[in-house]
């Protein structure tokens, strides 16, 4: 199982915010969209970075005495970004996600932003996959004993 | 007005396509009570079960008796089935909006993925799907002709369903007579020449799809054994450095498998061979004059570890040929796009989010139009790997009727549909009729001593089901 097969359910539709976009403007996104995390693109829309829940909180305790309302994004967002393909393995993203502590990974298909993954749904997508493995197992045990 | 989903206003849903995912998307709807629901099922074929019946191999019957938990849903009196009436032919989308609030497109894959090769069309090389779908005695695949009079074979790609090729390929007239194995299928393959089979991975051993059950099934053949060259069994570093860190127990017991079969030194007592080769990829088919397939040449791949942490593999600047004259490449199945439907062409999947049909350009659901399984998610998992899938569509599909997004029929009772059916496919097959070609497959495949012996084509069933409707009548 890829990649693919998750941004296969979930559209390829990417909430992005700019560098020099207010930290105000990125909290406001995150909370219209209900998500994590948000794609830094530049003026050609390639990915610079990402700026997640986490990289605000972190924000917040470090900069006490500012408002980091009107910060920057650029000035606070993770900027060694690390991207998946659609041909990625689903069990392979969830080690180096697992191991690096990332939550969010964007995926580029022909250099292009081609969705994004969360932890989340490397999760769902292993959990189903062993679900489906487990009820055919058992609906074969089933049969068997009904023979 | 009494809301949808009641006793007086029952909430009508179409499923299109009557495989495991049409059939887990029924098993949701009717697991709720919250709403009251009245499924007609539309197939394109006039049986019932999908890649069940023409993808599962014939010799995996086991797998098939999950039938059974499909076919106890389809006795229930708030389900119908539509055979043999195909959607964008028989019916439209327009026809069906006509007629339900909610419809399901659980249609699958009818392509499959190209390698991209020179070569690729020549007489000779073929697609896996194709030949698993001839031999399960497919009815559209019936008149395709794979010339088993050639020896060497090569199955491209190292997943399941390039097992089961591999498999059918390689096994004896008595181990295929067991099996429910189209008729004509037995027959050419009981006389094929065929006596080396490569299956080619273009990863190693640790990455390949297959499962151990599946590749230790090879090594149980009557008249093959299987040769893996030690060089290529031998994980790489970057293998190695990730089995280390997390040793997966299914990747272990595949590969305990695999060396079994290096430490195993060919006998030569077996009448075929299977090669199974890893990190080689194809890069050109050649031509004999006639224009048929004649040797494959192989580049050696190495592999390189992705940002995201996967092992990919690379072309190096070393090639090898091999002499094969027939080739069946097993890259994975893809989608075909549906009449009125977003497609996405890349992924071979209908535009969608958990389900719901989106349009691309405003990424907004469409109103009541849904999809389930292989359309929606790409050809990945087992069978029961489409439940959650299913369930995942149907929640989606419970939230809109709760909000009221549904789409507003101007026909909803059942008879309606069923005067189009009948309108438009007289000939249309219901559940019953089905029942009738099971029990006369299976009464056929009794008197030969195997599960079953398939009726392949449609004529044939329509006229197996009239001589019995007609004996029954003059019967009573």
């Amino acid at each position: 199982m890829n990649v693919r097969t998750i941004l296969a359910t979930k559209g390829t539709h990417v909430v992005t915010v700019r560098p020099e976009q207010t930290i105000r403007e990125a909290v406001r996104l995150l909370v219209q969209h209900n998500i994590g995390a948000l794609v830094v693109v530049n003026e050609a829309g390639q990915p610079v970075g990402i700026i997640s829940e986490r990289d605000i909180v972190r924000a917040a305790a470090r900069y006490e005495d500012r408002d980091i309302c009107t910060m920057r994004v650029e000035e606070i967002m993770t900027k060694d970004l690390i991207t998946g393909t659609p041909q990625d393995d689903v069990h392979s993203v969830a080690h180096t996600m697992t191991e690096r502590r990332i939550r969010h990974l964007p995926i580029m298909e022909g250099g292009k932003l081609a969705g994004i993954v969360s932890i989340g749904d490397v999760l769902k997508a292993q959990r189903d996959l062993y679900q489906g493995e487990v009820d055919t197992l058992q609906t074969q045990i089933m049969a068997d004993k009904e023979e | 007005m009494s809301s949808i989903g009641t006793a007086e206003r029952p909430l009508r849903v179409a499923v299109i396509g009557s495989g495991p995912a049409g059939f887990y998307t029924v098993e949701h709807l009717f697991r709720q009570d919250k709403y009251v629901v009245l499924v007609d099922m539309f197939e394109r074929l006039p049986t019932p079960f999908g890649l069940v019946r023409y993808g599962v191999a014939p010799d995996h019957q086991k797998i098939k008796n999950v039938t059974r938990i499909y076919e106890k849903l389809a006795q229930r009196p708030e389900f119908r089935f539509f055979g043999n009436v195909e959607y964008g032919k028989h019916v439209t989308l327009e026809d069906l909006k006509r007629y339900y609030h909610q419809i399901v497109f659980a249609t699958g894959t009818q392509g499959d993925r190209k390698l991209g090769i020179p070569g690729e069309d020549l007489k000779g090389f073929h697609s896996a799907r194709e030949f698993v779908a001839w031999y399960n005695g497919h009815p559209d695949y019936t008149h395709l002709e794979f010339d088993l009079s050639k020896e060497r074979v090569a199955v491209v790609g190292v997943g399941n369903v390039a097992v089961d090729v591999a498999r059918i390929l390689l096994k004896t007239r008595e181990e295929l007579e067991k099996t429910d194995i189209a008729d004509y299928a037995l027959e050419a393959l009981a006389n094929s020449n065929v006596r080396e089979v490569y299956m080619l991975g273009r990863r190693g051993p640790a990455q390949a799809a297959f499962t151990p059950p599946e590749i230790k099934e090879l090594g149980e053949l009557a008249d093959a054994e299987v040769v893996v060259r030690p060089e290529e069994a031998e994980l790489d570093e970057l293998s190695k450095k990730v089995l280390e860190e997390h040793p997966d127990k299914e990747t272990l017991r595949k590969l305990e498998i695999i060396r079994q079969y290096v430490r195993e030194m060919p006998t030569g007592t077996k009448r075929r061979v299977l090669y199974l080769r890893f990190l080689v990829s194809p890069v050109e088919a050649h031509a004999n004059e006639a224009g048929e397939v004649d040797g494959l040449k192989l580049v050696k791949n190495e592999l390189y570890m992705t940002e995201a942490g996967t092992l990919r593999p690379r072309p190096t600047d070393r090639y090898e040929e091999i002499p094969v004259q027939l080739v069946f490449r097993s890259i994975g199945y893809k989608g075909a796009p549906l009449p009125g439907l977003p497609f996405h062409e890349r992924w071979g999947v209908i535009w969608n989010k958990k389900g719901r049909v989106i349009d691309p350009e405003t990424d907004q659901p469409l109103t009541g139009l849904y999809c389930a399984g292989w359309i929606k998610r790409g050809a990945t998992g087992v069978i029961g790997t489409n439940k959650p899938d299913a369930l995942e569509t149907v929640t989606c599909m419970l939230e809109d009727v709760e909000a009221g997004r549904v789409l507003d029929p101007e026909a909803s009772e059942p008879e309606a549909a069923e005067r189009l059916v009948r309108e438009r496919q007289p000939d249309f097959v219901s559940f019953e009729d089905w029942k009738i070609i099971d029990r006369l497959e299976i009464e056929r495949g009794k008197a030969v001593g195997r599960p079953r012996v398939k009726f392949t084509s449609v004529e044939e069933m329509l006229e197996a089901l009239r001589r019995e409707k007609a004996k029954a009548a003059v019967g009573s």
